[in-house]
């Protein structure tokens, strides 16, 4: 059993699938997260993130397949399984009666107590050390976010599970939250991070699966899906001193397509080859090049394409 | 936010607890139903529940200071002015229409629905601790609830009906002298008693605490099954039933108050609370243990 632990990835799901009446919110979905990734796991509101997350974690019984954290089937080996594992699904929530460092003692305490001496650092660490003593329902978003992080590290975790965890946080927070996972992830904590911030994921992940009505969509290394979105577009942008001789010159040449006039210029696909071309040719009427440009895409444009086209058969 | 300090103190913990990781130190159920009694503690709702424990015996001896006599139509009406003694066993007659259901529903109706829809459940199902270790956690906490309820509504009418009426021997229901510490004897083994009903009120308020994921829904429901069990009792031509009823059991105890003592309605009471109580318990443990957590 103890060499099926430390063999075994992270995260390992195989079709999963959870059914409401007639909705699918999961869709018979494949995940494996390898040991010291930093995942993103993105989809829009309602694409089945959350559930899946909850599958993960042995919260809610799929109705099809299975998920293994570190080869342990929670809904088989119960707490067992969630050895190593930490985390959050949607919004962390503690006892709003209770104080925050009350909240961490009661969360050591299901832990065996072990974590009980890390209480301190823990709260230290996500900034709460001077209103530990406050009840919970006192605390803003923020906090409570922050104290849902400081409940996942008592644990000690080897992958951390982190739904939305810079929801809420002003952006000093989410600066200070994302030097964190960095920081997790270079001390070789697995991190499965569902976020809808392209930007954050961008920064943070090394991996990413796009989920879109249950199913995954995409899933790979981050560098490839946009290495691979910029490869298609071809697309440049162009400002020059005159764009309306500008516009004239690249209407006439046949190599260029997709040619549009915006307020920053104007965008058109070719390859590099005529765009020098093109560039020479401005020269030649006098028209100075200001900017050109590739317009590569960014993670936010591609998330759209992927997840706002028409649906996949 | 620093992270630097954390870091530290997790390596070193990492590098100690590394082996210990693949199989981390499990709860017992004893501390995680401390803990239960520690958050029952800290809801306003169980003090409202205890409140009401102490408060109606205090108005009940307001009342009959007040009055001048005791309630003749009931059990042991007639001697509360008598002695002290005979105040806890008046005020278990009164309370189990109502009272009792409700100052039990209160927490049991409460215990597992609460976590639900304030969704601290995924967070406690998410940590070291087995969903049947919560479980019975949460169990213990509502039967210890109940049991400190009944003892503080008994205490107290017994407190008071003796700073009031004095501590003098207690008449049996067969008409024979109790003298007082028999008499205090039998009235802790009435309690007991009290309690099966008490418990099994319990046992179904938690079932549905967790069926309906609903505190609301749960207490009422608790309060509603519990009255038409009264009703079901009073109503003519059932009369073949009413023994099997849960609300006949609260008066089981009165067997022990009677001279010589009448076990029969004990024992009974003890396979039909068992009846109602078992199914309910096993039906609320396994819902909770496959149930999906999607509060919160």
């Amino acid at each position: 059993m103890a060499a099926v632990a430390t063999a075994a990835p992270p995260i390992e799901a195989r079709g999963l699938v959870k059914r409401y009446g007639e909705l699918t919110a999961v869709d018979h979905v494949d995940l494996t997260v390898e040991a010291g990734s930093v995942y993103g796991y993105l989809g829009p509101n309602g694409a089945g993130k959350t559930t899946s997350l909850r599958m993960l974690l042995g919260l809610i019984r799929p109705d099809e397949g299975s998920a293994r954290l570190f080869g342990h089937d929670p809904l088989e080996e119960g707490a067992a399984a969630l050895d190593g594992v930490a985390g959050f699904v949607e919004a962390p929530r503690f006892y709003p009666y209770l104080s925050g460092r009350r909240n961490l003692e009661l969360m050591a305490a299901l832990d065996g107590g072990d974590a009980a001496d890390r209480i301190d650092a823990a709260l230290e660490t996500v900034g709460l050390a001077g209103r530990d003593g406050d009840k919970v329902k006192g605390y803003s978003h923020g906090m409570k976010q922050r104290l849902g992080i400081g409940a996942a590290l008592l644990r000690d975790p080897r992958l951390l599970l982190l739904d939305e965890p810079t929801t809420g946080l002003d952006p000093a927070g989410m600066r200070d939250m994302r030097e964190l996972v960095r920081r997790l992830a270079a001390d070789g904590i697995t991190v499965l991070l569902s976020s809808h911030l392209m930007g954050e994921v961008e920064e943070l992940c090394d991996r990413v699966a796009i989920v879109r009505s249950g199913r995954v969509i995409y899933e790979g290394e981050l560098d490839a899906l946009l290495h691979r979105a910029s490869g298609q577009a071809q697309g440049w942008r162009l400002r020059t001193t005159d764009d309306q001789a500008a516009w004239d010159v690249c209407s006439y040449r046949p190599g260029l397509s997709d040619l549009t006039a915006g307020r920053d210029g104007l965008t058109f696909a070719a390859d590099e080859r005529e765009v020098a071309q093109l560039s020479l040719a401005l020269a030649r009427r006098d028209i100075a090049i200001v900017a050109l440009v590739p317009a590569v895409a960014s993670l936010e444009q591609l998330f759209f394409e992927l997840t706002e086209g028409e649906e996949p058969a | 936010m620093s992270t630097p300090e954390f870091a530290a103190t997790a390596a070193a913990a990492r590098t100690t607890t590394e082996a210990a990781v693949a199989s981390r130190r499990r709860p017992s159920t004893a501390t995680i139903y401390r803990w239960e009694l520690l958050k029952l503690r800290a809801q306003k709702r169980t003090f409202l529940g205890l409140g009401a424990a102490v408060l109606v015996p205090a108005i009940f001896i307001v009342a009959l200071a007040a009055n001048g006599s005791g309630p003749e139509e009931v059990p042991f009406g007639r001697y509360v002015t008598e002695t002290g003694l005979a105040t806890p066993p008046v005020l278990l007659l009164f309370s189990s229409i109502w009272l009792f259901p409700l100052i039990v529903a209160l927490v049991a109706g409460d215990i597992v629905a609460n976590e639900d829809g304030n969704g601290t459940l995924k967070t406690i199902l998410t940590r070291s601790a087995d969903r049947h270790q919560i479980f019975l956690a949460k169990l213990l906490a509502s039967f210890s609830y109940a049991i400190a309820a009944l003892i503080l509504f008994a205490g107290t009418g017994l407190l008071l009906g003796c700073l009031r009426y004095g501590l003098d021997p207690l008449t049996s229901l067969s008409g024979t002298p109790i003298e007082v510490g028999r008499g205090l004897l039998l009235l802790g083994a009435a309690l007991l008693a009290y309690l099966l009903p008490v418990l099994t009120v319990a046992s179904i308020a938690l079932l549905l605490s967790t069926v309906t994921r609903n505190s609301a829904a749960a207490v009422v429901g608790t309060l509603m099954f519990s009255l038409i069990l009264q009703i079901v009792g009073i109503i003519s031509g059932l009369e073949s039933i009413r023994p099997y009823l849960l609300s006949t059991q609260f008066d089981a105890w009165q067997g022990l108050l009677r001279d010589p003592i009448d076990w029969a309605p004990i024992a009974r009471s003890l396979w039909v609370c068992a009846l109602y109580a078992v199914p309910s318990l096993t039906a609320a443990l396994l819902v909770f243990m496959r149930r999906d957590v999607t509060g919160g």
